[in-house]
């Protein structure tokens, strides 16, 4: 198969890449770029931990074609943090301990952030149903949801 | 081993706080480092071919047309792992389950293996492996195995643990027995005998992450291996034995680690992808799909147990029974067994009997999953306390005050106990708000007890002072959930100086001793006790140099906060030295300083938790929901009380997920039909309400600071608790896990259809 050549950004820089045609974003972002921040948890979309944003829309990178990426903004878990300012997101999943394994975090803060730009004061409920996505075998979730109304706060001002 | 492991009163001042862990900044920024996320220079992609039948026996396996393909490197199937087991029929099954001999025995049972220079290539060549299979009858539910007209799985399996060894081989491994008394003449003096026959269905880990690995052979047979596992250096003894390699040739560095449970205590793949790297003369990756990981790795067991339990008028039991029948696979195992000590440890008896059978079947090997076999017993054997408490008239959590084990009684499994938690925990639960708190029309409570051994085992700590004073750890138990926060404090602890100071990684297996693994909840437990007896070896060293420095006796140097201090009023003139000022001078006082540790952790407190669950059934349509939950667990000690409190959290989660929505479902075709995680549903996040934990601390007399270990016993009591509140609301007795909505349905119907006849 021939490649497909694709340019786009990603945590704001221009990128170019050849991807084959039935490569996904994950396998792209993993395999050719070295963004290995995404995991693949399932291959299916069921569990959330390859969660990135493309222009604005919160998606299962193993279920988007590199190919689909063309012209797009692509934001993944290496570009949340600005230098080293973490994210108030990061810095509250640290300090809650929203995490244990850690390989689901990367998927949660990036649901987390779309979460919140959608809706910055969420309820609790609102924040369970707004993470369902996602799948945590480690926490339980109570951390998580707790760390996320934390950083909603700190956003809030 | 110069080192006294037992309690001492101190206050602590790192131990018991919160710090930020040292791994958490680069597991929020994506930079740590997972079993998939490790890549060598000319890389190949390996993949496995599974076993589409449950039974088969593999006649033929031609690969030439896989090889022929461009791009495949290597095509390998049992031929490429030849048998150096030398009669060790455990490590024979370890190399029969990563790939498949004379038979496939499950459904996933890997029968060959490729490396390709990529992904398609590898998948390709998959398809082009020609297997002919003599397909077998097969059995997957364990009851049918038992009986004696089941297919036989393995002819070399005559029954253990019988008084006669058995003239025909059946699908029975083993018998075991535990207990005390005598229960005939105990259920003889009860006033109330309960009796009673549960079932669990099969569970999976579900870690998040697939089995993943780089492995790297060169052609001076040393190798290399990078993957993510509970134990690298028991990963290493069982890779070299099967690939016939010395263990020191074999360098294997534990990746991150995105969840075991258990599941990655045992090798699968990683013999595989040595043999594929072997073969090709290239590093080779090898990372599960998700379906694999379903189909072929961990499960928990599935189980059926019968339950009998007697008491008298007063509530005090007189007597206890169990038969416990365990599926463990295609292969030998010690599943029932476990369940079998376990059954009955809460309690103080006089009379008690428990009776495990290992039972083969033709699904993936069973494998550990936190607190391995204990929850299943402890939901039948919870269930069958809670409606003996009614039958009583008594109080759920009073009847089990009543019938409490205490300090110098003698478990069910055995030994006597020491100081244990199980009264604190149910003294503190009958107190709890949780228990008072009103209930609503098909609303119920329910509450259950768990037990878990927790082990200690072999471990070794370096503890090295840098020139700056800073501390670096290096750990050879894998930190699946925090360890590496906790034993920096223990460090920071012993050596009276800041959290910030120390820096812990987890050794790879040329670098440390050999450790056991991160499993039995010892993480924290052994290699604590390992950092502090390094630690305290290191300020002898402190100590010493610091008595050059100032040249004076070391006897009459002591630490105290992070400083040497000479005592005496002779000493006035001479100022404190800090750990810093010591280790700056260390080039001219006798080189670098360092303490080391290498001991069995012996002395793991065992563990008890008591939880209360509320739970709402819709009528209608039999679906639960869990309203709200509460641990309560004895800690020993809470070195980092937040991610004691995770490890609460997660595995009552994960015991909900159990009791009410997960299990293999196999086909008759003997397929496992939910191998993903979309069938296979753990709990999401709208699922679960916040999980109130309270952690007590009974001090553990076997260790210094007098931690037990925290991570398991959190699954033992949830499936026990929901079923009794879940009970509760429907006033049925549910004996069937987990609680699935066609299940209750059917218990709400058979309970109306009866009250109608």
């Amino acid at each position: 198969m021939a490649g497909v050549a694709v340019s786009t950004t990603i945590n704001g820089d221009h990128v170019e890449y050849l991807c084959q045609p039935d490569e996904t974003l994950l396998e792209v972002l993993r395999d050719r770029l070295g963004l290995t921040g995404a995991k693949e948890g399932c291959g299916t979309g069921d569990c959330g931990a390859c969660s990135v944003i493309v222009d604005d829309r919160l998606v299962c990178s193993c279920l988007v074609l590199g190919a689909e990426a063309e012209g797009r903004q692509v934001e993944t878990i290496e570009g949340m943090a600005h230098g080293e300012k973490l994210h108030p997101l990061q810095q509250k999943f640290l300090e809650h301990a929203a995490l244990q394994c850690g390989i689901c975090t990367p998927g949660f803060l990036i649901a987390a952030k779309d979460l919140l730009a959608k809706n910055p004061d969420p309820t609790e409920e609102e924040i369970r149903f707004g993470l369902a996505g996602n799948l945590c075998r480690c926490t339980g979730y109570d951390k998580i949801v707790r760390a996320v109304q934390d950083a909603a706060g700190v956003m809030r001002g | 081993m110069n080192f006294d492991p037992r309690l001492t009163n101190r206050d602590f001042t790192s131990v018991g706080t919160r710090p930020i862990r040292p791994d958490g900044i680069d597991k929020v920024t994506g930079r740590a480092r997972y079993g998939a996320d490790f890549n060598m220079a000319g890389q190949l992609v390996g993949r496995v071919l599974r076993s589409p039948h449950a039974h088969a026996v593999i006649r033929k396996i031609d690969t030439s047309k896989a090889e022929a393909l461009p791009g495949v490197k290597a095509v390998i199937t049992a031929a490429d792992l030849p048998d150096l087991t030398n009669g060790d029929s455990a490590l024979y099954d370890i190399l029969d389950n990563c790939m498949a001999r004379k038979k496939a025995l499950y459904d996933g049972h890997a029968v060959a293996a490729v490396a390709a220079i990529d992904a398609r290539t590898a998948r390709q060549a998959l398809k082009l492996i020609e297997i002919d299979y003599e397909v077998l009858p097969h059995v997957t539910d364990v009851d049918e195995a038992f009986k004696h007209t089941a297919p036989l799985i393995n002819e070399a399996i005559f029954t253990e643990g019988l008084e006669e060894k058995p003239v025909k081989p059946s699908n029975v491994h083993k018998r075991t027995q535990y207990g005390h008394g005598d229960i005939h003449k105990g259920f003889a003096e009860a006033d109330f005998v309960i009796e009673r026959s549960f079932r669990t269905e099969q569970t999976h880990q579900g870690y998040i992450e697939p089995h993943a690995c780089v492995a790297s052979v060169s052609a001076d047979g040393t190798a290399e291996l990078w993957v993510c596992t509970q134990g690298h250096f028991v990963y290493r003894q069982h890779c070299a034995q099967l690939l016939g390699m010395e263990a020191s040739k074999l360098r294997v560095t534990s990746s991150e680690i995105g969840g075991g449970f258990g599941g990655k205590t045992h090798v699968w793949a990683e013999p595989v992808a040595l043999a594929l790297s072997r073969k090709a003369g290239r590093p080779v990756k090898l990372v599960m799909t998700r379906d694999e990981v379903f189909r072929a790795s961990g499960p928990t067991s599935a189980t059926s147990i019968d339950v009998r339990i007697g008491a008298k008028k007063d509530g005090t039991i007189t007597a206890a029974e169990a038969t416990l029948r365990y599926s463990c696979g295609p292969y030998a195992g010690m599943w029932a067994e476990v369940g079998a000590m376990t059954a009955f440890a809460c309690y103080k008896l006089d009379n008690v009997r428990t009776v495990g059978f290992e039972v083969l079947v033709n699904r993936p090997k069973t494998a550990a999953y936190r607190a391995p076999s204990a929850p299943m017993a402890a939901f039948a054997v919870e269930s069958t306390i809670d409606e003996l408490a009614g039958k009583v008239g008594m109080d759920a959590v009073d009847f089990r005050i009543k019938n409490a084990a205490q300090e110098g009684t003698r478990a069910s499994y055995g030994p006597v106990y020491g100081p244990i938690g199980i009264g604190p925990t149910l003294e503190a639960v009958k107190n709890h708000p949780h228990m008072k708190a009103p209930l609503k029309q098909n609303q119920g409570r329910g509450m259950a007890c768990g037990f878990w051994f927790n082990f200690g085992g072999q471990t070794c700590v370096d503890l090295n002072i840098g020139m700056d004073g800073s501390i670096s750890l290096a750990v050879g138990t894998v930190d699946v959930g925090g360890s590496r926060a906790s034993l920096s404090l223990v460090a920071a602890e012993e050596l009276g100086i800041d959290y910030s100071q120390v820096k812990a990684i987890v050794a790879d297996t040329s670098s440390l001793g050999y450790n056991d693994m991160t499993d039995g909840s010892r993480g924290t437990f052994s290699s604590s006790m390992a950092t502090i007896s390094a630690a305290r070896n290191a300020i002898r060293i402190l100590r010493e140099r610091a008595a050059q420095m100032w040249d004076i006796p070391v006897d009459d140097v002591v630490w105290e906060k992070g400083h040497a201090l000479a005592r005496g009023e002779k000493y006035g003139n001479l100022s404190p030295l800090s750990l810093k000022e010591i280790a700056a001078q260390s080039g001219t006082t006798g080189g670098p300083i360092a303490g080391h540790s290498e001991l069995v952790a012996d002395g793991a407190g065992v563990s008890f938790a008591t939880h209360i669950c509320d739970i709402e059934v819709d009528p209608e349509t039999g679906s639960t929901r869990v309203l709200r939950y509460t641990v309560v667990q004895d800690a020993g000690k809470a070195v980092h009380p937040t991610y004691v409190e995770g490890q609460y959290q997660g595995g009552a989660a994960q015991g909900i997920g159990w009791a009410l929505n997960e299990e293999y479902i196999y086909g008759k075709d003997g397929r496992l039909q939910n191998a993903g995680f979309l069938d296979y549903r753990i709990p999401v996040c709208s699922d679960l309400p916040m999980i109130d934990t309270q952690i007590l601390e009974i001090p553990n007399p076997n260790h210094p600071y007098g931690v037990r270990g925290v991570g398991e016993t959190s699954i033992v009591p949830p499936l026990a608790a929901i079923a009794n509140a879940v009970s509760n609301a429907v006033g049925v007795r549910m004996t069937h896990i987990p609680m699935s909505p066609p299940r209750i349905l059917a218990a709400l119907e058979a309970s109306a259809s009866a009250h109608d006849a």
